[in-house]
């Protein structure tokens, strides 16, 4: 059984006790320890259930590459799912759950998954569920949606509750992390004057080094790691970050971090996670190796664990993973997690060791403890199921059917190598290469990713690198090279004891018969196992990362940062091929998962994006405005009075326009001053009519199309005097349209005078429209707003009732119509004026929906809804608005190809149901017969639809094809399901032809 | 995420101050070219692996549109310039020639 040692522990505090749950059980730890830690202390081997066959697991390493000990941490707006125990640090009333498994951790019914392996092999996905097509939907995934998986979501009505920020960060040098070699590199870089930046990702510096027992100049790492650290407070150019993993490096020196702020002390002010958005000059990758597994049969076994993480238990936290333990290695490392097992009082059975011989320093040192060491010789099997039992042994070479001994014991330390972190040196395109001796891929200095100035900007030091032995000469080298300066000799020492080189070892026995491959799990979190490559390679998988896909070895959240070499090692043999000529899979960021929040940041709620308030956007809210959001903005959709349906608002406010008196708010529509000895020309480029013509005080209805002739946005133009024009654009297009002649003015035409201001929030704009729209305003008295002295389609400037005002005769609903720009400091003063005066006339406000209903009923079209961006001027029947004395504007070539003028094409009707009903949003014209994609045919679709208050029936407009050639006729819109509904085509305007309304 | 020197404001800065504008030195073809060459400026479009001459703009900043001579393959930036000319000027061609020996030149 696992259990806390009664002495030692560097980095727990024996005197604060930690009171936590795990599946409702209560459980006690210490401060410092991780949750992983505190689970074995309390003999909870067994963690969680496998992926796929439901396989009781325990926990494997003790970093951040751990597959296998996955929890759900929290309850309610603060549950987690998918938390590694073991970077999760313990505190008080943490309470943490296993997933995976039904009913319980103990007893898990679709475990019978383990029974018929066979069935879930790679790809069974597509070989097993096939037929009956229908059982796909029905049968098959909603049964392995509820066997599969990990964690469970948080709630659908869970919020998280917790802060999360980001925050910029600049130096010339950035250290990713904080051991031996990254501390050295960080002071090195810092002592030569360069602005440097550490980050750790646990809570604790100096890495490896004190468990394996380093020596640094005849002394313990850890005097050298803490005087270290010291200098590096010390020193102002350096700022050092623990619980900060660098997650991922982007061009140019991009690198984000991920700070656990309170992860390890919630329910403080402070936030969650900060993202950290480095700009590094130079980075250097500390980031050391991680263990590799072996592969042999039940390597999963709970009590299984890497022959690296078992020290770190012990050493670290004072628990023991078992009471007898065995040794399985390829390589003289391992035989460190013996000695240190043998010395904290623990029973070290045997180390197995699968080389020939083992006479290196540490074997040395071990056998001269009285470790039995057995040579040659590998696991057959593990036995037992929700934790070890014992090991059956086999000769290495063999086929592993008979076993030569068998041992008994609750803890098995494995290793299989060690494999450098090239994580990050590889995100932005580091190339790596293959190591003869150490069986591993490293960084290759001489490809590093390039820079903005084509030079690299990574460098690598420590395990990271490749440095199994000694790493502060090779870090200190780094960081001065980081620095700019040429690297001298390093100031420390570390010392180890040598080791004899590894013996490659990818499948335990090398020969084993496939009963015992198919027990040999590669990748634990997805149920990768050894016979699954193998077949995938024997099925014609050669690419790495095909394989990868078919078989999802390295896909689950660990990334596969332990399964990745092993599983390519067995696809190279399988292919009969060196490992580096099958190469790796992708690396991607971020190194390990890191939270939604932190990627949001601040970015929720209100603060999600900007909102855009029109001047008068308060007045609204205070009276029934229904908000809609258009673009940024918001505008309201209606006014709802006290027990008033939206519908019956809208029709309200349209018929009060039409026989009375309504304001519509305006203020978002685009306003774009166009100035300067070119601007005619150039808006006559801009637009398909002329604006060049155009008088000063006139105002003139425009197209703007892009370079393929679509229609892209309208308005109207005034012009102010001989050098200036307004432009108006639709609401929410000014910023897009004001980008537009910018990129025209500077990138083509640079050499016209042409300015070009954004005023669209400097004025406020109010629209009165309707028969009485004149009288009101005549009441406000100041300006003389006559027929004769301002017609339709012209405009003035002057005060109105004490407000500055350019008052233009334009008319988006066919009535009477004045559109008001006002400073916007004085909107809601003019509007609330305005609605003072009005009062006894019945004024009222009308939103969106009635402004729509009002311009549908007079045919006007609206950007968006009447065009798709495959629309030209001439469907819409505008052809009066493209000018035909102009050589040239954009888009007039793209209107002269073939499509645009095939007369097939869909023009803009009027549509009329014949039972006056409304016809559904974007419905489709249908006729009988299939396309050539065997779909129903069309000849048309509804682009806008409403119930008009006015004529009190349904109208609607549509592009149909040949449509303004077959007025009169009926045609059929697809409904819900298979019906038809039934409407004529007709002239799309439905309301006061003549425009006699408007022009009053 | 790259970072440029805007050539206008001299600012240099994050790329998302910036928003690509696609492939620079397109020649306009308007009402009156053939079909081939209005095909070509519409729809063509060059995407070298290396050498790369690409539009910009300056959008949260002073608002100009710039430049840039970048390879694609290694995300080296050779020079950044006003967009007010129909090719790259001579000290950009040098400046990649410098870096880039092999490369074919401006076509």
């Amino acid at each position: 059984m696992s259990h806390r040692l009664p002495n030692g522990g560097r980095l727990i505090a024996r005197g604060t006790p930690r009171n936590f749950t795990f599946n409702g059980k209560s459980m006690s730890g210490f401060a410092g320890d991780t949750l992983a830690a505190a689970l074995l202390a309390n003999d909870q081997i067994l963690l969680g259930r496998s992926f796929k066959y439901h396989r009781p697991r325990g926990v494997v390493a003790s970093g951040a590459e751990e597959p296998n000990a996955l929890m759900e941490l929290g309850t309610g707006d603060r549950f987690e799912p998918n938390q590694r125990a073991t970077t999760t640090e313990l505190f008080d009333g943490l309470t943490a759950a296993s997933q995976n498994h039904w009913p319980s951790l103990d007893f898990d019914v679709l475990a019978v998954n383990n029974l018929v392996p066979q069935f879930l092999t790679a790809g069974f996905y597509y070989k097993t569920f096939l037929r009956p097509r229908a059982f796909w939907k029905h049968v098959y995934e909603p049964i392995i949606r509820r066997s599969a998986g990990l964690g469970r979501a948080p709630a659908t009505n869970a919020r998280d509750t917790d802060r999360y920020e980001q925050i910029y960060g600049f130096c010339d040098v950035l250290v990713i992390g904080g051991g031996i070699a990254g501390l050295q590199a960080a002071l090195s870089a810092a002592q030569a004057g360069a602005k440097v930046v550490l980050w750790e990702q646990t809570a604790h510096w100096g890495g490896r080094a004190p468990v394996d027992g380093v020596e640094i100049d005849g002394k313990p790492a850890d005097d050298w790691i803490k005087s270290t650290l010291q200098t590096l407070e010390s020193l102002p150019n350096v700022q050092i970050r623990t619980r900060c993993m660098g997650a991922g490096v982007h061009d140019h020196g991009y690198v984000l971090g991920y700070e656990r702020i309170t992860d390890h002390a919630p329910r403080t002010d402070a936030p969650r996670h900060r993202l950290w958005r480095m700009r590094a000059g130079k980075i250097i990758t500390a980031t050391g190796a991680i263990e590799r597994p072996l592969s042999f049969a039940g390597n999963d076994v709970p009590g299984v664990m890497l022959a690296s993480a078992m020290r770190d238990y012990i050493v670290n936290y004072a628990v023991s993973p078992g009471k007898v333990i065995v040794v399985v290695t390829n390589n003289d490392d391992a035989y460190r997690s013996a000695i240190t097992a043998h010395e904290a009082g623990i029973k070290v059975a045997a180390v197995i060791d699968a080389r020939s011989e083992a006479n290196g320093a540490l074997p040395g040192q071990a056998r001269a403890l009285g470790i039995r060491v057995l040579t040659g010789q590998g696991v057959r099997k593990v036995k037992g199921g929700k934790r070890v039992t014992g090991v059956e042994l086999c000769p290495i070479d063999s086929d592993g059917k008979t076993q030569s001994e068998a041992l008994d014991c609750d803890a098995i330390a494995m290793s299989g190598g060690w494999s450098p972190v090239v994580h990050l040196w590889s995100h932005c395109g580091g190339k790596l290469t293959w190591d003869e001796t150490g069986h591993f891929f490293r960084p290759d200095p001489a490809r590093p990713p390039l820079g903005a100035d084509g030079a690299g900007f990574v460098l690598t030091c420590g395990s990271a690198h490749g440095d199994l032995g000694a790493v502060l000469a090779g870090a200190h080298a780094a960081g001065q090279s980081a620095a700019g300066l040429t690297a001298t000799d390093a100031p420390a020492t570390d010392s180890l004891p040598d080791e004899a080189p590894l013996e490659p070892v990818w499948i335990m026995p090398r020969a084993a018969d496939y009963d015992l491959r198919m027990k040999m799990w590669l990748d634990f979190q997805n149920d990768v196992k050894v016979s699954d490559v193998q077949l995938a390679a024997r099925e014609g998988y050669q690419s790495v990362e095909h394989t990868k896909r078919y078989t999802t070895l390295g896909m689950a959240t660990d990334q596969g940062k332990l399964s990745n070499i092993n599983g390519l090692a067995v696809l190279s043999d399988a292919l009969g091929q060196p490992i580096p000529a099958t190469g790796t899979t992708t690396f991607r960021p971020p190194y390990t998962p890191i939270s939604i929040g932190a990627i949001a940041g601040e970015a929720r709620g209100s603060t999600f994006q900007p909102l855009r308030k029109s001047p008068i956007h308060d007045w609204h809210d205070a009276n029934g405005a229904d908000w809609e959001p258009v673009g940024q903005w918001r505008r309201p959709y209606t006014y709802l009075r006290a027990g008033e349906k939206r519908h019956d608002a809208v029709n309200r406010e349209v018929k009060n326009a039409r026989e009375n008196v309504a304001l519509l708010d305006a203020s978002t529509l685009g306003k774009i001053l166009v100035s300067g000895p070119d601007a005619g020309r150039f808006l006559d480029m801009l637009y398909t009519n002329m604006m060049s013509t155009l008088k000063p005080g006139k105002c003139r209805y425009g197209l703007m199309c892009n370079e393929n002739g679509f229609l892209m946005d309208d308005g109207v133009v005034a012009r102010i005097d001989a050098q200036s024009f307004l432009v108006h654009t639709t609401s929410g297009g000014a910023d897009r349209i004001h980008a537009w002649m910018e990129d025209w003015l500077q990138c083509e035409w640079w050499d016209w005078k042409v300015h070009t201001v954004n005023l669209t929030e400097q004025f406020a704009q109010i629209a009165v429209v309707g028969p009485k729209a004149r009288q009101l305003l005549e009441r406000l008295g100041g300006m003389d707003l006559s027929r004769d002295t301002l017609p339709f389609m012209e405009w003035a400037e002057g005060r109105l009732g004490g407000f500055d005002a350019r008052v233009f005769r334009i008319s988006f609903s066919g009535e009477l119509s004045f559109e008001i720009a006002v400073p916007a400091s004085q909107g809601r003063a003019f509007w609330e004026r305005l609605m003072a005066e009005g009062a006894d006339m019945g004024i009222m406000p009308y939103g969106t929906e009635a402004l729509h209903i009002l311009r549908a009923e007079k045919g006007f079209i609206m950007i968006g809804d009447e065009t798709d961006g495959t629309v030209i001027p001439q469907d819409l029947n505008l052809n009066w608005a493209i000018s035909k004395k102009k050589d040239d504007f954009l888009g007039k070539r793209g209107m002269e190809r073939e499509a645009m003028i095939d007369p097939k094409r869909w023009k803009l009707v009027g549509l009329e149901t014949l039972d006056g009903s409304v016809l559904p949003h974007a419905a489709l014209a249908v006729v009988p017969g299939l396309n050539a994609n065997k779909q129903a045919r069309t000849e048309g679709r509804v682009t806008s639809t409403y119930y008009s208050a006015t004529l009190g029936r349904g109208i609607a407009m549509g592009l149909v094809e040949r449509g303004t050639d077959r007025m009169g006729e009926e045609i059929s819109f697809a409904g819900q399901g298979e019906t038809r509904i039934k409407a004529r085509i007709v002239d799309p305007v439905f309301y006061d032809k003549e425009g006699a309304k408007q022009n009053v | 995420m790259l970072i440029l020197t805007c050539p206008c404001c001299g600012v240099t800065a994050e790329e998302t101050e910036f928003h690509g504008g696609g492939e620079a030195h397109l020649k306009r073809f308007g009402p009156g070219s053939d079909d081939a060459d209005y095909e070509s400026y519409m729809f063509s479009r060059k995407n070298p692996r290396g050498v790369h001459f690409e539009r910009w703009r300056h959008v949260y900043g002073c608002g100009k549109w710039f430049l840039a001579a970048r390879c694609t393959m290694t995300l080296e930036v050779f020079a950044t310039y006003p967009a007010q000319t129909l090719e790259p000027p001579a000290d950009v061609i040098t400046a990649i020639k410098s870096k880039r020996p092999e490369w074919e030149g401006f076509v």
